[in-house]
Protein backbone atom coordinates (compact mmCIF):
# COMPACT_ATOMS: atom_id res chain seq x y z
CA UNK A 1 0.00 0.00 0.00
CA UNK A 2 2.59 2.55 1.14
CA UNK A 3 4.92 1.16 -1.48
CA UNK A 4 2.24 1.63 -4.14
CA UNK A 5 1.62 5.26 -3.10
CA UNK A 6 5.34 5.93 -3.12
CA UNK A 7 5.75 4.36 -6.55
CA UNK A 8 2.81 6.32 -7.91
CA UNK A 9 4.33 9.61 -6.74
CA UNK A 10 7.85 8.63 -7.73
CA UNK A 11 6.79 7.69 -11.23
CA UNK A 12 5.50 11.23 -11.76
CA UNK A 13 7.91 13.31 -9.68
CA UNK A 14 11.09 11.22 -9.68
CA UNK A 15 11.73 11.85 -5.99
CA UNK A 16 14.10 8.93 -5.42
CA UNK A 17 17.24 10.78 -6.57
CA UNK A 18 16.36 13.65 -4.21
CA UNK A 19 16.44 11.67 -0.99
CA UNK A 20 19.06 9.21 -2.26
CA UNK A 21 21.40 12.15 -2.62
CA UNK A 22 20.71 13.15 0.99
CA UNK A 23 20.77 9.64 2.45
CA UNK A 24 23.56 7.91 0.52
CA UNK A 25 26.87 9.00 1.84
CA UNK A 26 29.63 7.21 3.60
CA UNK A 27 29.96 7.44 7.36
CA UNK A 28 33.73 7.27 7.88
CA UNK A 29 34.96 4.76 10.44
CA UNK A 30 36.37 7.35 12.82
CA UNK A 31 32.94 8.95 13.38
CA UNK A 32 31.02 5.68 13.79
CA UNK A 33 30.39 4.76 17.44
CA UNK A 34 30.02 1.11 16.37
CA UNK A 35 33.74 1.14 15.55
CA UNK A 36 35.11 3.40 18.25
CA UNK A 37 32.76 4.10 21.09
CA UNK A 38 34.37 7.48 21.76
CA UNK A 39 33.04 8.57 18.38
CA UNK A 40 29.72 9.29 20.10
CA UNK A 41 30.97 12.86 20.42
CA UNK A 42 30.18 13.17 16.71
CA UNK A 43 26.49 12.70 17.52
CA UNK A 44 26.03 16.03 19.26
CA UNK A 45 25.38 17.98 16.06
CA UNK A 46 22.62 15.59 15.05
CA UNK A 47 21.22 15.63 18.58
CA UNK A 48 21.11 19.43 18.52
CA UNK A 49 19.11 19.25 15.31
CA UNK A 50 16.78 16.64 16.83
CA UNK A 51 16.07 18.88 19.83
CA UNK A 52 15.51 21.86 17.53
CA UNK A 53 12.88 19.81 15.68
CA UNK A 54 11.21 19.07 19.02
CA UNK A 55 11.32 22.78 19.90
CA UNK A 56 9.72 23.78 16.63
CA UNK A 57 6.99 21.15 16.89
CA UNK A 58 6.16 21.70 20.55
CA UNK A 59 6.33 25.47 20.03
CA UNK A 60 3.83 25.27 17.17
CA UNK A 61 1.45 23.34 19.39
CA UNK A 62 1.91 25.70 22.36
CA UNK A 63 1.02 28.57 20.03
CA UNK A 64 -2.44 27.01 19.59
CA UNK A 65 -3.27 28.15 23.13
CA UNK A 66 -0.73 30.83 23.99
CA UNK A 67 -1.61 34.53 23.71
CA UNK A 68 1.14 37.19 23.65
CA UNK A 69 -0.52 39.87 25.72
CA UNK A 70 0.20 41.30 29.16
CA UNK A 71 -3.29 40.56 30.48
CA UNK A 72 -3.78 37.10 29.06
CA UNK A 73 -0.32 35.61 28.54
CA UNK A 74 0.12 34.23 32.03
CA UNK A 75 -3.48 33.05 32.25
CA UNK A 76 -3.20 31.29 28.89
CA UNK A 77 0.00 29.50 29.92
CA UNK A 78 -1.59 28.45 33.22
CA UNK A 79 -4.62 27.20 31.34
CA UNK A 80 -2.69 25.25 28.73
CA UNK A 81 -0.47 23.69 31.38
CA UNK A 82 -3.13 22.76 33.93
CA UNK A 83 -6.39 22.36 32.09
CA UNK A 84 -5.56 21.10 28.61
CA UNK A 85 -4.82 17.37 28.29
CA UNK A 86 -1.05 16.67 28.22
CA UNK A 87 -0.41 20.40 28.65
CA UNK A 88 2.27 19.85 31.27
CA UNK A 89 4.03 17.43 28.91
CA UNK A 90 3.90 19.66 25.84
CA UNK A 91 5.00 22.73 27.79
CA UNK A 92 7.61 20.57 29.54
CA UNK A 93 9.03 19.45 26.20
CA UNK A 94 9.47 23.07 25.14
CA UNK A 95 10.68 24.31 28.55
CA UNK A 96 13.31 21.61 29.13
CA UNK A 97 14.05 21.23 25.44
CA UNK A 98 15.17 24.86 25.33
CA UNK A 99 17.94 24.10 27.81
CA UNK A 100 18.83 20.72 26.30
CA UNK A 101 19.17 22.37 22.88
CA UNK A 102 21.72 24.85 24.21
CA UNK A 103 23.62 22.10 26.09
CA UNK A 104 23.78 19.92 22.95
CA UNK A 105 24.87 22.89 20.88
CA UNK A 106 27.63 23.61 23.37
CA UNK A 107 28.85 19.98 23.42
CA UNK A 108 28.82 19.94 19.62
CA UNK A 109 30.89 23.13 19.58
CA UNK A 110 33.38 21.58 22.02
CA UNK A 111 33.73 18.52 19.77
CA UNK A 112 34.38 20.71 16.76
CA UNK A 113 36.91 22.71 18.73
CA UNK A 114 38.86 19.79 20.17
CA UNK A 115 38.96 17.83 16.90
CA UNK A 116 40.21 20.98 15.17
CA UNK A 117 37.39 20.69 12.65
CA UNK A 118 37.03 24.45 12.39
CA UNK A 119 40.26 24.70 10.36
CA UNK A 120 40.49 25.46 6.65
CA UNK A 121 38.40 24.78 4.55
CA UNK A 122 35.72 24.57 7.25
CA UNK A 123 36.22 28.00 8.82
CA UNK A 124 33.10 29.27 7.07
CA UNK A 125 31.01 26.57 8.70
CA UNK A 126 32.39 27.60 12.09
CA UNK A 127 31.08 31.09 11.38
CA UNK A 128 27.68 29.73 10.35
CA UNK A 129 27.72 27.69 13.56
CA UNK A 130 28.40 30.79 15.63
CA UNK A 131 25.46 32.54 13.96
CA UNK A 132 23.30 29.52 14.83
CA UNK A 133 24.53 29.85 18.41
CA UNK A 134 23.45 33.50 18.60
CA UNK A 135 20.08 32.77 17.02
CA UNK A 136 19.51 30.00 19.58
CA UNK A 137 20.41 32.39 22.39
CA UNK A 138 17.95 34.83 20.85
CA UNK A 139 15.23 32.17 20.87
CA UNK A 140 15.98 31.37 24.51
CA UNK A 141 15.97 35.03 25.52
CA UNK A 142 12.77 35.97 23.71
CA UNK A 143 10.96 32.75 24.69
CA UNK A 144 11.77 33.22 28.35
CA UNK A 145 9.63 36.37 28.54
CA UNK A 146 6.54 34.76 27.05
CA UNK A 147 5.04 33.07 30.19
CA UNK A 148 4.93 36.60 31.67
CA UNK A 149 5.59 35.58 35.26
CA UNK A 150 8.00 37.25 37.67
CA UNK A 151 10.96 35.21 36.50
CA UNK A 152 10.20 36.08 32.88
CA UNK A 153 9.77 39.76 33.61
CA UNK A 154 12.92 40.26 35.66
CA UNK A 155 15.08 38.06 33.44
CA UNK A 156 14.09 40.25 30.53
CA UNK A 157 14.71 43.44 32.50
CA UNK A 158 18.18 42.21 33.37
CA UNK A 159 18.85 41.18 29.76
CA UNK A 160 17.70 44.52 28.44
CA UNK A 161 19.83 46.42 30.96
CA UNK A 162 22.86 44.38 29.95
CA UNK A 163 22.17 45.32 26.33
CA UNK A 164 21.72 48.95 27.44
CA UNK A 165 25.26 49.00 28.80
CA UNK A 166 26.76 48.80 25.31
CA UNK A 167 28.71 52.06 24.73
CA UNK A 168 26.83 54.71 22.70
CA UNK A 169 24.33 52.31 21.10
CA UNK A 170 23.06 50.82 24.39
CA UNK A 171 20.01 53.02 24.94
CA UNK A 172 18.88 52.57 21.35
CA UNK A 173 19.22 48.79 21.57
CA UNK A 174 17.23 48.76 24.82
CA UNK A 175 14.42 50.85 23.33
CA UNK A 176 14.37 48.64 20.26
CA UNK A 177 14.18 45.47 22.34
CA UNK A 178 11.48 46.85 24.62
CA UNK A 179 9.54 48.45 21.80
CA UNK A 180 9.24 51.42 24.16
CA UNK A 181 10.72 52.59 27.42
CA UNK A 182 9.51 49.80 29.71
CA UNK A 183 9.29 46.01 29.58
CA UNK A 184 5.57 45.82 28.88
CA UNK A 185 2.80 45.32 26.37
CA UNK A 186 4.92 46.18 23.38
CA UNK A 187 7.83 44.08 24.56
CA UNK A 188 5.83 40.86 24.79
CA UNK A 189 4.34 41.43 21.32
CA UNK A 190 7.70 41.88 19.63
CA UNK A 191 9.39 39.14 21.62
CA UNK A 192 6.65 36.80 20.49
CA UNK A 193 7.11 37.82 16.85
CA UNK A 194 10.87 37.37 17.14
CA UNK A 195 10.45 34.07 18.96
CA UNK A 196 8.04 32.36 16.59
CA UNK A 197 8.69 34.01 13.21
CA UNK A 198 12.02 35.80 12.83
CA UNK A 199 14.42 33.61 14.77
CA UNK A 200 13.00 30.22 13.65
CA UNK A 201 13.15 31.38 10.02
CA UNK A 202 16.75 32.54 10.49
CA UNK A 203 17.58 29.30 12.28
CA UNK A 204 16.20 27.11 9.49
CA UNK A 205 18.10 29.11 6.86
CA UNK A 206 21.35 28.84 8.81
CA UNK A 207 20.86 25.12 9.48
CA UNK A 208 20.33 24.60 5.74
CA UNK A 209 23.60 26.39 5.02
CA UNK A 210 25.35 24.41 7.78
CA UNK A 211 24.24 21.07 6.34
CA UNK A 212 25.01 21.96 2.72
CA UNK A 213 28.51 22.97 3.75
CA UNK A 214 28.98 19.67 5.58
CA UNK A 215 27.96 17.73 2.47
CA UNK A 216 30.26 19.78 0.25
CA UNK A 217 33.27 19.58 2.54
CA UNK A 218 32.76 16.18 4.13
CA UNK A 219 33.37 15.38 7.75
CA UNK A 220 36.85 16.29 8.99
CA UNK A 221 39.45 13.51 9.20
CA UNK A 222 40.54 11.50 12.25
CA UNK A 223 42.86 13.03 14.82
CA UNK B 1 11.03 -14.69 -3.79
CA UNK B 2 12.51 -16.38 -0.77
CA UNK B 3 10.43 -16.49 2.40
CA UNK B 4 13.51 -15.74 4.48
CA UNK B 5 13.78 -12.26 5.87
CA UNK B 6 16.81 -10.61 4.34
CA UNK B 7 19.23 -8.71 6.53
CA UNK B 8 18.29 -5.51 4.71
CA UNK B 9 14.60 -6.05 5.30
CA UNK B 10 15.16 -6.94 8.94
CA UNK B 11 17.08 -3.72 9.43
CA UNK B 12 14.44 -1.71 7.59
CA UNK B 13 11.71 -3.11 9.82
CA UNK B 14 13.62 -2.64 13.09
CA UNK B 15 14.81 0.85 12.27
CA UNK B 16 11.39 1.75 10.92
CA UNK B 17 9.51 0.58 13.97
CA UNK B 18 11.98 2.14 16.40
CA UNK B 19 11.69 5.44 14.58
CA UNK B 20 7.92 5.07 14.48
CA UNK B 21 7.79 4.37 18.20
CA UNK B 22 9.97 7.36 19.05
CA UNK B 23 8.04 9.59 16.66
CA UNK B 24 4.71 8.49 18.08
CA UNK B 25 5.94 9.05 21.63
CA UNK B 26 6.81 12.59 20.61
CA UNK B 27 3.73 13.34 18.55
CA UNK B 28 1.06 11.71 20.69
CA UNK B 29 1.13 14.26 23.56
CA UNK B 30 1.19 17.15 21.12
CA UNK B 31 -1.71 15.91 19.02
CA UNK B 32 -3.74 14.99 22.12
CA UNK B 33 -3.04 18.51 23.41
CA UNK B 34 -4.24 20.07 20.16
CA UNK B 35 -7.49 18.10 19.87
CA UNK B 36 -8.42 18.49 23.55
CA UNK B 37 -11.21 21.03 22.93
CA UNK B 38 -12.98 18.50 20.72
CA UNK B 39 -12.81 15.85 23.45
CA UNK B 40 -13.82 18.01 26.42
CA UNK B 41 -17.32 17.63 27.80
CA UNK B 42 -19.41 20.79 27.71
CA UNK B 43 -20.19 22.50 30.99
CA UNK B 44 -23.29 21.17 32.70
CA UNK B 45 -25.52 24.22 32.91
CA UNK B 46 -27.05 25.55 36.09
CA UNK B 47 -30.55 26.92 36.39
CA UNK B 48 -30.77 30.68 36.73
CA UNK B 49 -33.63 32.68 38.16
CA UNK B 50 -34.66 34.99 35.33
CA UNK B 51 -36.75 37.12 37.65
CA UNK B 52 -40.01 36.48 35.87
CA UNK B 53 -43.17 35.61 37.84
CA UNK B 54 -44.92 32.62 36.29
CA UNK B 55 -48.07 34.69 36.03
CA UNK B 56 -46.34 36.82 33.41
CA UNK B 57 -45.69 33.84 31.16
CA UNK B 58 -48.55 33.96 28.68
CA UNK B 59 -49.53 32.68 25.29
CA UNK B 60 -47.67 35.57 23.76
CA UNK B 61 -43.89 34.90 23.42
CA UNK B 62 -41.85 37.25 25.53
CA UNK B 63 -38.15 37.97 25.10
CA UNK B 64 -36.34 37.28 28.37
CA UNK B 65 -32.69 38.09 28.99
CA UNK B 66 -30.64 36.26 31.56
CA UNK B 67 -26.99 35.93 32.51
CA UNK B 68 -24.98 32.72 32.63
CA UNK B 69 -21.43 32.33 33.74
CA UNK B 70 -19.31 31.28 30.79
CA UNK B 71 -15.74 29.95 30.79
CA UNK B 72 -13.89 30.31 27.52
CA UNK B 73 -10.43 28.83 28.08
CA UNK B 74 -8.69 31.15 30.55
CA UNK B 75 -11.34 33.83 30.14
CA UNK B 76 -14.52 33.84 32.27
CA UNK B 77 -17.38 36.23 31.84
CA UNK B 78 -21.11 36.62 32.22
CA UNK B 79 -22.79 35.97 28.93
CA UNK B 80 -26.19 37.54 28.33
CA UNK B 81 -28.56 35.09 26.67
CA UNK B 82 -32.05 35.57 25.34
CA UNK B 83 -34.96 33.14 25.38
CA UNK B 84 -38.44 33.48 23.97
CA UNK B 85 -40.66 32.42 26.86
CA UNK B 86 -44.29 31.42 26.36
CA UNK B 87 -46.99 29.06 27.45
CA UNK B 88 -48.01 26.56 24.80
CA UNK B 89 -50.98 24.31 25.63
CA UNK B 90 -50.32 24.93 29.29
CA UNK B 91 -46.65 23.96 29.02
CA UNK B 92 -43.94 26.56 29.49
CA UNK B 93 -41.45 26.83 26.63
CA UNK B 94 -38.20 28.79 26.55
CA UNK B 95 -37.04 28.88 22.93
CA UNK B 96 -33.56 29.76 21.78
CA UNK B 97 -33.51 32.72 19.36
CA UNK B 98 -30.74 31.14 17.26
CA UNK B 99 -32.05 30.26 13.81
CA UNK B 100 -31.55 26.61 12.87
CA UNK B 101 -30.72 27.54 9.32
CA UNK B 102 -27.42 29.37 9.68
CA UNK B 103 -27.49 30.94 13.10
CA UNK B 104 -29.03 34.41 12.72
CA UNK B 105 -31.38 35.72 15.40
CA UNK B 106 -35.10 35.14 15.17
CA UNK B 107 -37.80 37.30 16.81
CA UNK B 108 -41.52 37.05 17.32
CA UNK B 109 -43.61 38.77 14.68
CA UNK B 110 -40.76 41.00 13.59
CA UNK B 111 -42.03 40.95 10.02
CA UNK B 112 -45.56 42.34 9.65
CA UNK B 113 -46.01 40.10 6.60
CA UNK B 114 -45.88 37.03 8.80
CA UNK B 115 -48.04 37.41 11.89
CA UNK B 116 -48.02 34.78 14.60
CA UNK B 117 -44.59 33.39 13.68
CA UNK B 118 -40.96 33.65 14.66
CA UNK B 119 -39.15 35.33 11.81
CA UNK B 120 -35.51 35.25 10.79
CA UNK B 121 -34.42 38.21 8.63
CA UNK B 122 -31.39 36.55 7.08
CA UNK B 123 -33.12 34.21 4.64
CA UNK B 124 -36.75 34.59 5.68
CA UNK B 125 -36.82 31.51 7.89
CA UNK B 126 -40.07 31.05 9.83
CA UNK B 127 -41.20 29.04 12.84
CA UNK B 128 -44.61 28.56 14.41
CA UNK B 129 -45.23 29.60 17.99
CA UNK B 130 -43.99 26.33 19.50
CA UNK B 131 -40.76 26.68 17.50
CA UNK B 132 -41.59 24.26 14.70
CA UNK B 133 -39.96 25.28 11.45
CA UNK B 134 -42.38 26.20 8.70
CA UNK B 135 -41.87 23.84 5.75
CA UNK B 136 -40.68 25.58 2.60
CA UNK B 137 -38.59 28.12 4.53
CA UNK B 138 -34.83 27.59 4.94
CA UNK B 139 -34.61 26.09 8.47
CA UNK B 140 -34.74 22.30 8.47
CA UNK B 141 -35.21 21.84 12.22
CA UNK B 142 -37.32 23.37 15.00
CA UNK B 143 -35.80 25.97 17.34
CA UNK B 144 -33.75 24.59 20.23
CA UNK B 145 -35.21 25.13 23.65
CA UNK B 146 -33.89 25.66 27.13
CA UNK B 147 -34.78 23.43 30.03
CA UNK B 148 -37.07 25.21 32.45
CA UNK B 149 -38.04 24.79 36.10
CA UNK B 150 -40.51 26.52 38.34
CA UNK B 151 -39.73 27.54 41.88
CA UNK B 152 -41.68 29.78 44.26
CA UNK B 153 -43.84 31.06 41.44
CA UNK B 154 -40.78 32.12 39.46
CA UNK B 155 -39.26 30.82 36.25
CA UNK B 156 -35.79 29.25 36.17
CA UNK B 157 -33.97 28.68 32.89
CA UNK B 158 -31.39 25.90 32.53
CA UNK B 159 -29.14 24.39 29.88
CA UNK B 160 -29.92 24.46 26.20
CA UNK B 161 -31.28 21.19 24.85
CA UNK B 162 -29.74 20.68 21.43
CA UNK B 163 -31.64 18.66 18.87
C1 LIG C 1 15.44 26.26 19.17
C2 LIG C 1 14.29 26.77 19.23
C3 LIG C 1 13.56 27.34 20.45
C4 LIG C 1 14.01 27.62 21.73
C5 LIG C 1 15.42 27.45 22.28
C6 LIG C 1 12.88 28.13 22.49
C7 LIG C 1 12.90 28.56 23.81
C8 LIG C 1 11.80 28.92 24.58
C9 LIG C 1 11.79 29.20 26.00
C10 LIG C 1 13.01 29.22 26.91
C11 LIG C 1 10.50 29.49 26.38
C12 LIG C 1 10.00 29.77 27.79
C13 LIG C 1 9.37 28.48 28.26
C14 LIG C 1 9.03 28.40 29.72
O1 LIG C 1 9.59 29.19 30.51
O2 LIG C 1 8.22 27.51 30.06
C15 LIG C 1 9.69 29.41 25.20
C16 LIG C 1 8.32 29.65 25.17
C17 LIG C 1 7.53 29.60 24.04
N1 LIG C 1 7.94 29.26 22.75
FE1 LIG C 1 9.83 28.72 22.21
N2 LIG C 1 11.79 28.16 21.66
C18 LIG C 1 12.15 27.69 20.41
C19 LIG C 1 11.37 27.59 19.28
C20 LIG C 1 10.01 27.94 19.23
C21 LIG C 1 9.19 27.92 18.03
C22 LIG C 1 9.71 27.51 16.65
C23 LIG C 1 7.92 28.32 18.39
C24 LIG C 1 6.66 28.48 17.56
C25 LIG C 1 6.54 28.42 16.28
C26 LIG C 1 7.93 28.60 19.81
C27 LIG C 1 6.83 29.03 20.55
C28 LIG C 1 6.83 29.31 21.91
C29 LIG C 1 5.67 29.72 22.67
C30 LIG C 1 4.24 29.91 22.13
C31 LIG C 1 6.12 29.90 24.02
C32 LIG C 1 5.25 30.36 25.23
C33 LIG C 1 4.64 29.20 25.98
C34 LIG C 1 5.35 28.84 27.26
O3 LIG C 1 6.03 29.68 27.83
O4 LIG C 1 5.20 27.68 27.71
N3 LIG C 1 9.21 28.37 20.28
N4 LIG C 1 10.50 29.06 24.11
S1 LIG D 1 -30.13 32.01 9.16
FE1 LIG D 1 -32.23 32.16 9.61
S2 LIG D 1 -33.11 31.83 7.69
FE2 LIG D 1 -31.01 31.63 7.21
Amino acid sequence: MLRAIYDWVDERLDITPLWRDVADHEVPEHVNPAHHFSAFIYCFGGLTFFVVVIQILSGMFLAMYYVPDIINAHASVKFLQNEVAMGAIVRGMHHWGASVAIVMLFLHTLRVFFTGSYKHPREFNWIVGMLIFFVMLGLGFTGYLLPWDNKAYFATKVGVEIAASVPYLGPYIATFLQGGDIVGAQTIARFFALHVFFFPAALLGLLGAHFILIRRQGISGPL
Amino acid sequence: MSKKLSRRQFLTYTLGSTAGFLGAGMLFPMVRFAVDPALKKGEGGNFVDVNLPLSEVTDKPKSVQFKVHKKDGWYSFDEVLTAWVLRDKGKILALSPVCKHLGCTVSWESNPQFPNTFFCPCHFGRYTKDGTNVPGTPPAKPLDHYETKEANGKLLIGPLLKT
